[in-house]
């Protein structure tokens, strides 16, 4: 029950669908932003390629600033090239940027309102082997909370690139917030992506619970929908990539359709994506909600999926989820 | 040595204590503000704003501007003080600082008031703006481009990281258009620089990180003038000039002392402070008193 309107991958359903890491449609979107505008220029604190700032880097060596790992610095050094006309992108590992320069990005961007775009790459458990300390988890919380900030999770690599352009075209702080693993591609050229403006990608009729859900997550919340489906249970789908602002509308009306919401975010459940649904929730239309997301606690090594699934947002663990708000309902 | 005219000398000595007068009176109208920092800076920002910037007080967006980064946020009355006195805004607006809708916020904010290159307050984080300021223009202008992006810091705030992270990308980048002016005023909140922790050698700590390095007496106008026009023609560096300042320069009770770093005057200490300017700590007469 895919949304046509969406285009979504027709080969999503399948067991090898193909997959790319989401960090890539930076890349992408950085070089074509850099293509067609000039003023964007690039900054990185030793991550170049890891980051996929090199996509951009590679062609454009003079409108790249390589500052050595200073995050702190890296945000003020974008804030003045900004003042000065630029459209900077800075980018490093979430945990370091946002996580490390947090009151720099307070004052010097968003107080300033200052047009500085920033990549959060390896953001999420799915890191992996690097461990608990690498990790970002906390980054959608911090960002969201700062007046100006624009905050979106791309749900693959295609996304990242509508994204990545996106924030490069709309002035404004921004925040763009990617998985390091390989996520199976769920969208399409052609699929529909505003910043603002979440996507229904599924929408059978009379939906029980809608899963409202961001970032590499969103395949699962599909997957967990499409096992659900069998047992006689129908979810809707909501890619709410925009968590700040957020399509309230869009999230309202799933939530009303239902009765019942499962958020779905590889974030601490406090602050992040679903506690800014519960927000709006709270005051339109309040509804029973679950929250699949880190509860609370560090990560540590290990394979992708293995911690996904440790820290209770694999495809399991969402089908309880939604069996749970069934009850309450 | 460029030789400032007598004249020249006089008119800013003049403007330095007008400016000094509007410090002590904000001050003492707002209750709370910083006090030793921005009077002395006083002389060094009359320098800059009546002799040395390239600026349009009204048309302060001119693109050809030289830019003012003011890291150490604190000493904006200063800012506002000389701003106002060059003709950015009417010198009675001065009286509403850190007032409920007042342009001249507790620290300075870059849109409430036109003039201000960027918001600050937080320590630490100016010189890196200067240096992505200064990057920015030489990548549209290239090496040849004469505009100077003045980044003035506070000597307590080298403590922080950020400083020298600032500090090694614009030595790493050559940026001959930066110039830092350091108030080194040896004090800070809780003490004496050198207690709370140690700067020296501040020379040769710029000097290995690439910059070209410059002393000054920051209460001689001339000083500071060859100081800065050393600085512009130095090309394959960044320069940081070290401002010797006496902090709360020109009242005798807050001269070197830490205590007046971050407090007003009250009423009544604002008029001795004032009759000592008026007077020049007594070489003139005072008038009108």
């Amino acid at each position: 029950m895919l949304n046509e309107n969406q285009k979504l991958n027709p080969r999503l359903l399948e067991k090898d669908v193909e997959q790319a890491p989401i960090r890539f449609g930076y890349g992408e979107g950085l070089l074509k932003a850099g293509e067609e505008n000039e003023k964007v220029v690039a900054l990185c604190a030793d991550l170049t390629d890891s980051t996929k700032t090199s996509t951009f880097s590679n062609k454009f060596p003079e409108r790249f600033v390589q500052v050595g790992i200073g995050e702190q610095s890296m945000a003020s050094v974008a804030s003045g090239m900004a003042a000065m006309g630029k459209v900077p992108f800075i980018a490093s590992y979430a945990m370091f940027s946002p996580g490390r320069n947090w009151e720099q990005i307070r004052t010097t961007i968003c107080y300033n309102n200052s047009n500085v775009k920033i990549a959060g790459a390896h953001a999420g458990v799915s890191v992996g082997p690097d461990g608990g300390t690498h990790q970002a988890i906390e980054d959608i919380a911090i960002m969201r909370v700062i007046p100006r900030m624009t905050v979106v999770v791309p749900c693959d690599s295609v996304e990242a690139k509508k994204a990545t352009y996106a924030a490069a075209t709309t002035k404004g702080p921004f925040y763009l917030r990617f998985a390091r693993e390989a996520t199976p591609i769920v969208t399409t050229e052609e699929s529909p992506f505003e910043v603002g403006k979440a996507n229904l990608l599924r929408n059978p009729e009379n939906p029980q619970v809608a899963i409202i859900a961001c970032g590499s997550l969103v395949y699962n919340a599909i997957m967990a929908a499409e096992e659900l489906a069998k047992e006689g249970i129908e979810c809707s789908v909501l890619n709410n990539h925009t968590v700040k602002p957020m399509d309230k509308n869009s999230v309202v009306s799933v939530s009303k359709e239902a009765g019942a919401v499962v958020t779905v975010e590889e974030h601490q459940v406090m602050g992040g994506m679903g506690s800014a649904v519960a927000e709006i929730l709270a005051k339109e239309v309040p509804t029973p909600m679950e929250f699949v997301g880190v509860q609370d606690l560090f990560g540590q090594s290990g394979e992708p999926n293995e911690l996904v699934e440790e820290y209770g947002m694999g495809v399991k663990k969402i089908i309880e989820a939604v069996k749970r708000v069934l009850k309450r309902n | 040595m460029a030789h400032l005219h007598d004249e020249t000398v006089q008119f800013l000595e003049t403007k330095a204590n007008d400016v000094r007068k509007s410090i002590i009176n904000m001050l003492v109208e707002a209750k709370s503000g910083h006090s030793a920092g921005p009077l002395g800076m006083a002389d060094i920002f009359t320098l800059f704003y009546f002799h040395i910037l390239k600026h349009d007080p009204k048309n302060p967006e001119w693109e050809g501007r030289d830019r003012v980064i003011l890291s150490n946020g604190h000493i904006c009355p200063l800012l506002y003080a000389v701003m106002a006195h060059s003709g950015y805004f009417p010198v009675e607006e001065l009286n509403t600082l850190r007032k409920f809708g007042s342009r001249l916020q507790g620290h300075p904010h870059r849109e409430w008031l036109p003039g201000i290159e960027t918001s600050s307050g937080p320590l630490g984080s100016g010189l890196s703006q200067a240096v992505g300021m200064a990057i920015a223009d030489r990548m549209d202008k290239g090496r040849t481009s004469d505009k100077f992006f003045y980044c003035f810091l506070g000597d307590g705030e080298l403590d922080c990281g950020q400083v020298w992270e600032a500090a090694m990308l614009g030595g790493k980048e050559k940026l001959h258009n930066l110039i830092g002016i350091i108030d080194r005023n040896n004090i800070q909140i809780d003490g004496f620089t050198e207690d709370i922790m140690p700067l020296e050698s501040l020379v040769g700590k710029f000097e290995s990180f690439g910059w070209h390095v410059i002393e000054a007496d920051g209460h001689g106008f001339e000083a500071m003038d060859n100081a800065v026009s050393e600085a512009k023609a130095v090309f394959e560096k960044p320069t940081m000039i070290i401002a010797r300042t006496i902090p709360g320069k020109g009242v005798d009770y807050m001269e070197r002392k830490f205590e007046w770093h971050g407090k007003p005057p009250t009423v009544e200490e604002g008029k001795e402070a004032l009759h000592q300017l008026r007077t020049l700590g007594g070489k003139i007469k005072g008038e009108h008193e």
